[in-house]
């Protein structure tokens, strides 16, 4: 089954074609981020307006790229939340729109299922079950994964996700956004130890996460800093590097107790922060004295992708289930909320 | 660079967005004599309406439905096409009302004529709102001028102006451009002194509005909202005279360009 994917839940426009028998096929992003940036953030209506603008071209682009006509589409899928309203909506009404002029059925996926399964668009795909850490702008939750649809929530952040923490200390240090790349590059040049700020949320059991704490303990650093007149890049530097360091230690403790309390012996890490390399380091060292494995996305699909909402849609349609009639947008859709594929009666 | 887009060549800018050359003239005159079959969209306004133009005949739908066009514009489409006892591949078009209006509703138009005519390889013919609700007011009221107005919040209206033609061919021609203004800064359509009639939500803020664009009024519908009915009617117009484009051409007009001043 030839499925093609639409990704429009924020400010990337992806599109993917995927074949269940041969994988990935072709897929074309593109990326709003500099339009944004010199706002400091996604400007809703201006991500909406592009991506009306970028979508049809993008999927021609990955028709072409396969050597593929719109007419060998089996399927089609598409981001139908957890993302901006306005955004969904027009990834939602045009595949709902050449759906029908094809005639094939199509699907609205969720955005996380589609982050959390983007591992198995690799080589060497994780095997069910194992326990997802997803971590982005919008999300930082540990999930058990018993298969498609079969998502228990184990903890997530009760205030800012991790990527959003990077986003606002990258705002602290004058970085530019998105912030998790920057603030990792000036952590790199950073000196470690000379600051240790607080592991948010280890000292007690439970897998829950918090770092808005971190944010005020980073800016408290700094002030302190600019008060002493000590603010000099390299503090700048130790400062980022403090700050990565406490986020990266707190996820990998929160992932090792959550294959301890499963018993899993996979971890799968995705979303946009999972290209962080301290992330990838650190939970190297974590898993390897666990003897367990852990599995990313390729890191061009860690952040927002057409390949992953491809993928996870296949995984869905290809089981008989679809859209019955109307397309559906939900800005908030809780993950644990889904369910296994199911075929629909009249398919 | 080219690539190839319902046989045509469209060319890549600069931007990395491809551009259509226009449609070649050749096909186009072809198509003028033919009978067509055209589907119009309008997600503009708290109406989602849909039309169907069968070679002069004209079915339609509306709902007032706000919030809900998501919801109710694909099941619209198929109980029209189902009721004309056509499928999408019978259409030689696709219209939609291409704004102004609610900046999600005509992005949910254009998206499912995206959608539509890129899967049937079919043009597009992006049509105005403000257009439609004049060819309403005609329909309806039997106006010859008409100020078609819709309330744009932020203290503004959508505003146009149209008459119809006096060549006694179908279809309206335009008097004064579309805008986005306050009502406050309205002027009166230059060179018609009467005989306007005032249609739609933006009149709802007439008493804001300068007593020379008032005096020429000769009647007023504050409630009436664009119908995909008048649409096809316009779009069938625009398609004889070969007026479309291609499917990813199919963007909003949203007149309102200043969206990033925070709110509050
Ligand atoms: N190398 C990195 N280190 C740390 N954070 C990073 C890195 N690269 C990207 N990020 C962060 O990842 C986030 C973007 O990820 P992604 O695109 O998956 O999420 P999103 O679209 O913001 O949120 P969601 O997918 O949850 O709706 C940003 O917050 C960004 O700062």
């Amino acid at each position: 089954m030839r499925v093609l994917g639409i990704e429009s839940s924020c400010d990337e426009t992806g599109v993917a074609l995927y074949d269940t028998e041969s994988g990935l096929l072709a897929d074309a992003l593109f990326s709003q981020i500099d339009m944004h940036a010199a706002y400091g953030g996604v400007v809703p209506e201006l991500a909406s307006r592009d991506h009306v603008r970028r979508l049809l071209p993008l999927i021609q682009q990955v028709l072409d790229d396969a050597g593929m006509h719109r007419t060998d589409l089996d399927a089609i899928a598409y981001t139908a939340g957890p993302g901006l309203v306005g955004a969904l909506m027009v990834g939602a009404s045009t595949a709902h729109g050449m759906a029908r002029a094809l005639n094939i059925p199509v699907l609205g996926v969720h955005h996380m299922e589609g982050h959390l399964l983007a591992p198995m668009l690799e080589d060497n795909p994780p095997a069910f079950p194992f326990v997802a850490l997803l971590v982005s702008g919008g999300h930082t939750q540990l999930v058990q994964v018993e298969g498609i649809g079969q998502y228990t929530l184990m903890g997530e952040s009760v205030d800012d996700a991790a990527g959003e923490a990077f986003d606002k200390v990258a705002k602290m240090l004058d970085l530019p956004y998105p912030g998790g790349p920057s603030v990792s590059a000036l952590a790199a040049s950073g000196a470690p130890g000379r600051f240790r700020f607080p592991r948010p949320m280890t000292d007690r059991p439970g897998l829950d996460f918090s770092f808005s704490g971190l944010k005020t303990h980073t800016m408290t650093t700094l002030k302190a800093l600019v008060r002493d007149n000590a603010l000099d890049e390299q503090a700048r530097a130790d400062v980022a590097r403090a700050f990565e360091e406490a986020v990266v230690d707190t996820l990998a403790i929160k992932c090792r107790r959550a294959l301890k309390a499963t018993g899993y012996r996979r971890l799968v890490v995705a979303g946009g922060v999972s290209a962080n390399k301290r992330l990838r380091d650190s939970l190297g060292n974590a898993l390897h004295a666990l003897s367990a494995e852990v599995f990313y996305p390729h890191p061009r699909f860690c952040t927002d992708n057409g390949a992953m909402i491809a993928l996870a849609g296949a995984l869905r349609l290809s089981q008989g289930e679809h859209d019955t009639g109307t397309m559906h947008t939900t800005p908030r859709w809780p993950l644990d909320t889904l369910q296994a594929p199911r075929a629909h009666e009249d398919s | 660079m080219f690539l190839a887009w319902s046989g045509q060549l469209c060319f890549l800018s600069t931007a990395g967005l491809p551009i259509m050359a226009s449609l070649a003239t050749e096909s186009l005159n072809k198509l003028k004599h033919v009978m067509s079959i055209l589907l119009a969209l309008d997600a503009s306004s708290s109406a989602c309406s849909v039309a169907l133009w069968l070679d002069g005949q004209v079915y339609s739908d509306h709902v007032i439905a706000p919030r809900e066009h998501t919801r109710r514009l694909m099941p619209m489409v198929d109980a029209l096409l189902a009721e004309a006892g056509i499928t999408p591949a019978h259409l030689d078009a696709l219209a939609y009302g291409r704004g102004p209006g609610s900046f999600t509703g005509i992005r949910i138009a254009a998206g499912t004529v995206q959608g539509l005519a890129f899967g049937l390889d079919r043009p597009v013919i992006p049509v105005s709102t403000l257009e439609t609700l004049a060819a309403g007011a005609v329909r309806i009221h039997g106006a010859t001028q008409v100020i078609p107005a819709f309330d744009a919040r932020m203290n503004e209206i959508y505003v146009a102006a149209y008459r119809v033609k006096q060549t006694g061919l179908p279809g309206l021609e335009s008097c004064a451009g579309e805008q986005v203004i306050a009502p406050e800064l309205l002027e009166p359509v230059a060179g018609f002194s009467s005989g306007w009639f005032a249609a739609g939500s933006g009149w709802g803020l007439k008493e804001r509005m300068p007593e020379g664009c008032l005096v020429g009024l000769e009647g007023m519908d504050t409630t009436m909202e664009p119908d995909a009915r008048d649409m096809a009617c316009l779009a069938a117009d625009a398609f004889a005279a070969g007026n479309m484009m291609a499917p990813h051409e199919a963007v909003p007009v949203y007149l309102r360009d200043q969206v990033t001043s925070r709110r509050q």
